[in-house]
């Protein structure tokens, strides 16, 4: 399938450095493709590009098969159509919330212009704000505005960078549940920056993790975080554990390995062999007083470390390897478990998962 | 008093401000926002008449405007009349004598409307032109005014140019500072005192008068 939006961009940074970075998504990434990375991966770089807002020194940019720049074409921004949303979403000081929404609605008539300011009121629940000023609102509210804004031209692609990152944790839920429905009801292409793997879980139908300004791993959202291809990919998905170990024999679907002296199973792709990584996410591990025997998947070990989340407590455990358990803090109570106890570690063979080293 | 001298500082001043609004917009948003390696030369060069003795100032010009340069002998041919000693030469000079009071307010507060602003009215299909009128002018309004007013205020004191480049035509050239130097210099020291005292309280009460306006928040735009 051809893809429908690329980006292949190099672009000059101070004293002669070059970055470049570059991203393809096909039109099943959509209506909610997240771009996901550690800071400085050139996400934002990629965003701004496309959106027109930086003018790369090289390479394409193209959006459903129209080209916004290559050797020699350069679209800018306003003609774009494009829906632009940062983080601090940049509202107009000097103009109401209303006008704010109408800013981008020249090309309407007075009349179709009005229509539509009062539908995007109504669907972004704005009308208690509609005449407050950008100062009084909260931030909550001001990225409220900001969406309804950019969504009120009724743009090809609507381009979000870390648009939730400044607000506070329910708020930022609400919205963004707000803005998963925003988008269905008008099947807005959408392309979203996080640096935040909930985030990305929560509103995503796609990811691609971003990397030195590669995408190291694309799809479908749940498949990505579930299984990434290489450790250094696990990581930056924030998998808990990766477990040095060695694979003994392959089995259906996946394989015995030897990690910290003992057998482990776990799921592994066909044909692995040698040194590789196991990745366990902390709340795939389910901690017992002792071994049940049976041949129980998993490890004895030994308490190191309790640490509380919240209403979680996070249990580092060393069982030959470092290994990291995460569970409701009521449930760890019940075990009556202390530092330096031993505990026999649980891993569901399909929870824990082999990668490539790397 | 010599109200024809202050009849004609008031045109002046008038004239000036207007020619200096109209040049300073693009010229002080264009210093706000270039990357050119090579804007502090036109910073330096705007900023020059600040410093600069007027009288060395007036002298150039009246040079430069004399029928004896080419860009004088020029002007004269095109149309008829020689700048130096008429008030079409006085605008030439205050406008010169008073462009960093016009620039650099401007400059300043053009500088602070924040990019992601500029960003957001593009990407909402506003080109440039736009942006500036929509977005850059409302925001930067109490910029925009001071440099109106300074520029006005400045142009009404001026002397050493306009004493070069203007003489002392009454009603042509003679301004309200050549009056009162000229009532100085004939030991009229009660009509200097008046003249003097009149323009003391227009510049301070324009001054005032601004000042309180932009406290009240008089030049921020309504929000509609």
């Amino acid at each position: 399938m051809a893809d429908d939006l690329i980006a292949r961009v190099e672009l000059r940074a101070a004293r002669g450095t070059r970055r470049s970075a570059e991203l393809s998504l096909d039109a099943g990434a959509f209506p909610i493709a997240v771009l996901f990375g550690p800071s400085g991966a050139g996400k934002s770089t990629l965003l701004r590009c496309l959106a027109g807002l930086d003018r790369p020194s090289a390479g394409i940019v193209s959006w459903r098969g129209r080209p916004w720049f290559d050797a020699t074409t350069w679209v800018p921004p306003q003609r774009r159509d494009v829906g632009f949303v940062a983080q601090h979403g940049a509202l107009f000081p000097h103009l109401d919330v209303a006008a704010n929404v109408a800013f981008g609605l020249d090309a309407l008539s007075p009349s179709e212009r009005s229509r539509r300011v009062d539908e995007c009121v109504a669907r972004f629940e704005l009308g208690a704000l509609r005449h407050r000023a950008p100062s009084t609102l909260s931030g909550g509210e001001r990225q409220r505005v900001a969406l309804a804004r950019a969504i009120a031209r009724r743009p090809s692609l609507l381009l979000l960078d870390e648009p939730f990152s400044a607000l506070d944790h329910p708020t930022r839920s609400a919205l963004r549940a707000d803005l998963r429905r925003w988008v269905r009801e008008l099947s807005l292409p959408t392309l979203l920056v996080t640096h935040d793997p909930s985030e990305a879980m929560a509103i995503g139908d796609s990811l691609a993790v971003l990397d030195a300004g590669r995408v190291r791993q694309s799809g479908p959202v749940g498949e990505v975080f579930e299984r990434p291809r290489d450790a250094a990919t696990a990581r930056i998905l924030g998998v808990d554990t990766l477990v040095r170990a060695t694979v003994l024999r392959a089995t259906e679907g996946g394989a015995v390995l030897l990690a910290g002296g003992r057998e482990l199973a776990a799921s592994a792709p066909v044909g692995v062999t040698g040194a590789v990584r196991v990745c366990v996410r902390a709340e795939d591990v389910a901690l017992l007083a002792r071994d049940p025997g049976g041949g129980r998947n998993g490890a004895p070990g030994r308490v190191l470390r309790v640490e509380d989340e919240g209403a979680f407590t996070v249990v580092a455990l060393d069982c030959g390897y470092p290994l990291l358990a995460r569970m409701p803090r009521r449930v760890f109570r019940a075990l009556g478990l202390g530092e330096g106890d031993a505990v026999f570690a649980a891993i569901d063979e399909g929870a824990a998962w082999v990668v490539e080293e790397g | 008093m010599d109200w024809t001298a202050l009849a004609l500082s008031l045109r002046l001043a008038a004239v000036t401000t207007v020619i200096l609004l109209a040049l300073s917009l693009p010229l002080a948003w264009w210093l706000a926002t270039t990357r050119w390696r090579w804007r502090h030369v036109v910073d330096a060069l705007v900023a020059m008449p600040m410093l600069l003795p007027p009288t060395v100032l007036g002298y150039y010009l009246l040079i430069a405007l004399g029928p004896r340069s080419p860009v004088g002998a020029l002007l004269l041919r095109l149309t008829g009349e020689s700048l130096p000693f008429t008030f079409p030469g006085l605008v030439v000079g205050s406008v010169l004598y008073s462009l960093p009071f016009a620039v650099q307010p401007m400059r300043a507060s053009f500088a602070r409307v924040d990019r992601e602003l500029l960003e957001a009215a593009w990407c909402l299909g506003a080109d440039r032109a736009r942006t500036f009128v929509r977005v850059v002018l409302p925001l930067s309004r109490a910029g925009v005014v001071a440099a109106a007013v300074l520029t006005f205020v400045h142009t009404l004191g001026e002397f050493g140019v306009v004493l070069m480049l203007g003489g002392n035509l009454p009603g042509r050239t003679r301004t309200v500072s050549v009056a009162i130097y000229d009532q100085v210099q004939s030991l009229d020291y009660a009509a200097a005192n008046r003249t003097a005292g009149v323009l003391v309280a227009l510049s301070f009460a324009l001054l005032a008068l601004t000042y309180r306006a932009q406290r009240e928040g008089a030049f921020r735009w309504p929000t509609t």
